[in-house]
């Protein structure tokens, strides 16, 4: 089975130009081991809206791609996000749950994605066209640069083993993390509108 | 429906004034001329959510794209967004501007908005969640603005009871 630590590192190098959020626990701590970059913000909390959050990104910043590193744990929690996702149908955004049917980082109690529930099918059935789930880290690399290729929203299942780092503390602190992305959107912002005005 | 056009109008030109740029709602009855002010305006974003508490992720985003938003609920959705509020707005400094109709306080004839109303000022103190009352068409301006520049200086989410006075035209 797929570890979600080798799927990161397999698309780390595309993330370079995308805005990231992922949710607390192992995939915050093992994106942060491969590199932490400005361009990626870790809600260390508030389980279910690291969706919402990167909604709200990808709305407001069309022309910019948004990538969610989700987990079954969160999305479980806020189910009517994935309704809310297909009412909007950002073009720019790329959701990926990592699936390891349990709550790993409180002693990996299992979820329902263990006794059954199919969030591909919920993401589905909720009005999201581009769906899948991924298996392998080939199936996971290809889906993930098509989805990052496409113009549309995507929301994909990447189903892998329930293991992760023996701790979820990192040296990046959770405000630090907060100012250091904002600063960089409003970098990038800056630079787009003075590209803006240059063409004009 | 007794619901005031004339002060929602009031409440949505003062947020226009404050530059809100996307509105988070979720339907109530004291809400709908405002939702559909946001849907016909061509420059608003406005999200319909499923639950409130996924606006507070949302105003997040759009904080951190620059971009003012402002989340209206009823005040039961205030009580489904409180993790979010604690463990995002306040653990991260996100400005947040919240509008809550403040339901099931004196004069509610709804049975089941009654315990909602009594513990909405109670549960805004304990989170250190500053607020004022939207009650008098005349001042909506000033205290909508004086929220937002309250909540973008101190980073951190401020509220506007939005009363029955204000948005309620049928007497008790």
């Amino acid at each position: 089975m797929m570890q979600r630590f080798e799927c990161l590192r397999a698309i780390y190098d595309q993330l370079e130009n995308c805005l990231v959020v992922t949710i607390m626990g192992a995939v915050a701590c093992e994106l942060q081991s491969l590199g932490h970059k400005p361009n990626f913000f870790y809600l260390q909390h508030a389980m279910g809206l690291g969706s919402s959050t990167g909604l709200g990104l990808a709305l407001c910043l069309p022309q910019q791609k948004v990538v969610v590193f989700d987990g079954d744990g969160s999305i479980l929690m806020n189910l009517g996000g994935y309704t809310t996702l297909a009412r909007y149908r950002p073009k720019n955004l790329v959701h990926v749950v990592f699936d390891n049917e349990s709550l790993l980082s409180v002693g990996g109690f299992p979820t329902a994605t263990s006794t059954g529930s199919d969030l591909e099918g919920v993401a589905h059935a909720s009005g999201i066209a581009r769906t899948k789930t991924v298996h392998t880290i080939e199936e996971f690399k290809h889906a993930f640069d098509d989805a990052l290729r496409t113009n549309d929203l995507t929301s994909m299942v990447a189903k892998v083993e329930a293991v992760g780092p023996k701790g979820y503390v990192t040296e990046l602190a959770l405000l630090e993390n907060r100012f250091q992305f904002k600063r960089y959107i409003e970098k990038l912002t800056t630079e787009a509108r003075r590209h803006g005005e240059r063409k004009n | 429906m007794p619901v005031s056009l004339a002060n929602s109008g009031v409440v949505y030109d003062a947020l226009k004034k404050c530059d809100i740029g996307l509105v988070s709602a979720l339907p109530e009855t004291w809400l709908v001329h405002l939702i559909r002010m946001a849907e016909d305006d061509p420059k608003m974003i406005l999200v319909r959510l499923a639950k409130e508490e996924e606006g507070v992720g949302i105003s997040a985003g759009a904080h951190f794209a620059g971009v003012k938003s402002a989340m209206l609920m009823q005040n039961h959705g205030f009580l489904a967004s409180i993790n979010g509020i604690v463990s995002l707005a306040q653990l991260y400094r996100i400005p947040l501007l919240m509008l809550i109709s403040y339901r099931g306080h004196f004069g509610e004839r709804d049975p089941w908005q009654t315990q909602g109303g009594g513990v909405t000022e109670p549960l805004l103190r304990s989170l250190g969640i500053p607020y004022s009352f939207l009650d008098d068409p005349a001042k909506v301006e000033k205290r909508i603005a004086e929220a937002q520049t309250w909540a973008y200086a101190s980073l951190h989410p401020a509220a506007l009871l939005l009363t029955r006075e204000l948005m309620w035209e049928e007497p008790a």
